[in-house]
């Protein structure tokens, strides 16, 4: 018999195996709370919360391709939170990890190209300050 | 990938009794989680009962070709527990008189049974509406003497039911073991070949799809969408409905769950996904299972744990529609797979 089963099985029936508050700023489980915003602030927070729901709703982009967009963005505005459920709604979609992946890559692209686009001002300052 | 049952491996999950501990401890017993009665209650559907009986489900043995890591049978080539030829002659005797306008055969992979073609052709006079094989695909390629089951089914109107969880390679192989995938395939042309899941045809085929990992399935429909537009433009291959199915946590799943330390989050996921629409019409209020060795159950999961049906007809030989009917269904936290979201059942989304 399996060791590691019977001493998961073990930790489950005697109730060891629970969550405690992580001592870091980010906590997987704050994910399934986010909700709880609209309880401090009802009106704003239902108008987000429809306006969101409205928003990955099937219209002139699929709700697929949505759903890639918002994991390219997660990963620009380094949304860890954003990161874990876009990653498990591509899934819930059936996107594969290599289109997943190219998302990632062309919000990156974007996000490089707009430090180096910066370039071009460097450049401007530089030959203007230049004899 | 496991080569073996979790029965062969002799594992504490091959034991339905080890599984509705872990099912009834833990999150729920800590009170972080309702129970599922608890929720069935709230709505005024406590205790569970059936409505009209539609589908009778039998379960013709564990024995299959392919050991899936998510399979709720733990089924694979080990599983010895195969229908006798007697506990097939009770069955069509109930189907022979069932009110059921739906028969449906399961397994393991039903084909392995030696009784099984003399059962669908006994079956097949009886006059059933629909009658369903849900066959694996890979069966068809996996033996010279499978190769003529796409005619053998024509031949029998049968309504063919396969499991695909992806169109890519790569998903198919990492769930069902390697080379699925490409004999899947070959097996969806065949299927096409005899005429099989073309538009407007009588012969059905549908598909199946398991999420491929912790995590519920998507919108049935766009998942239909993206499975029909992949299938026809890489392979060619057509067919009619695809069933999106939640994996239920039991058995092999389960196992699954625990070992990659997704069980709790998988439950979260489930109980914050309750939808109480999806409970009037979960399938155990429509349907009866049947197990290889004739013993009923509310629906193929509650048969994999153990739990027969709390009436005072609990085998085939003494089988009473009415008195069944009259029956509480027997719930517990698995269950809430089966009213995540859009509800899911053997015939995918349930509203």
């Amino acid at each position: 018999m399996d060791v590691y089963h019977i001493y998961i099985h073990n930790l489950y029936i005697n109730n060891i195996i629970h969550t405690e508050m992580a001592n870091t700023y980010y906590d997987a489980a704050d994910l399934r709370k986010f909700g709880k915003i609209t309880e401090w602030s009802e009106e704003l927070g239902t108008k987000f919360f429809d306006y969101y729901g409205k928003v990955f709703e099937e219209g002139a982009l699929s709700a697929r391709e949505k759903s890639l967009i918002a994991l390219a963005v997660a990963h620009v505005v380094k949304c860890p939170y954003c990161i874990d459920a876009y990653t498990k709604d591509g899934l819930q979609k059936g996107i594969t990890k290599e289109e997943m992946m190219e998302a990632v890559h062309a919000g990156a692209a974007i996000e490089s190209g707009a430090t180096l686009v910066h370039g071009v001002q460097m450049m401007n300052k530089y030959n203007k300050l230049s004899m | 990938m496991a080569t073996k049952s979790l029965k062969a491996r002799q594992e504490a999950l091959a034991e339905s009794n080890t599984q509705l501990d872990i099912l009834n401890g833990g999150i729920f017993a800590r009170g972080e989680l309702p129970f599922f009665k608890d929720k069935v209650a709230a709505i005024g559907q406590f205790p569970l009962k059936p409505g009209k009986l539609e589908v009778l489900q039998i379960n013709v043995g564990y024995m299959c070709n392919q050991v899936c890591e998510h399979c709720h049978v733990d089924a694979g080539p080990d599983r010895k527990e195969i229908m006798s030829r007697e506990t097939m002659e009770q069955c069509l005797d109930v189907i022979r008189k069932t009110a059921a306008h739906t028969l449906d055969l399961t397994g393991g992979a039903p084909e392995m049974n030696p009784n099984f073609r003399w059962f669908v052709e006994e079956a097949s006079k009886a006059g059933i509406k629909d009658f369903i094989v849900r066959s694996n695909l890979t069966i068809i390629r996996a033996n010279k003497k499978y190769y003529d089951l796409p005619e053998f089914f024509k031949k029998h109107n049968v309504h063919v039911i396969s499991s695909m969880p992806h169109y890519t390679r790569g998903k198919t192989d990492k769930q069902r073991g390697d080379g699925v995938f490409d004999k899947s395939i070959k097996a969806l042309q065949e299927l096409n070949a005899v005429g099989y899941g073309l538009e407007g045809s009588e012969l059905r085929l549908d598909l199946v799809y398991n999420p491929s990992g912790a995590y519920l399935p998507g919108d049935q429909a766009a998942l239909e969408r993206d499975f029909k537009k992949a299938l026809m433009e890489d392979f060619d291959i057509s067919f009619q409905n695809l069933f999106a199915i939640t994996n239920l946590p039991i058995s092999r799943f389960l196992d699954y769950l625990i070992a990659s330390e997704n069980y709790e989050d998988y439950m979260y996921a489930l109980v914050d996904a309750y939808n109480p629409a999806a409970v009037e019409k979960v399938m155990c209020t429509n349907t009866i299972s049947v197990s290889w060795d004739g013993w009923l159950y509310d629906c193929d999961f509650n048969q994999m744990l153990g739990l027969k049906v709390a009436s005072k007809v609990k085998h085939i030989k003494d089988y009473n529609e009415e008195v069944l009917n009259d029956r509480n269904i027997i719930i517990s936290q698995h269950c809430y797979g089966c009213t995540a979201g859009a509800g899911s059942s053997c015939q995918g989304t349930v509203t």
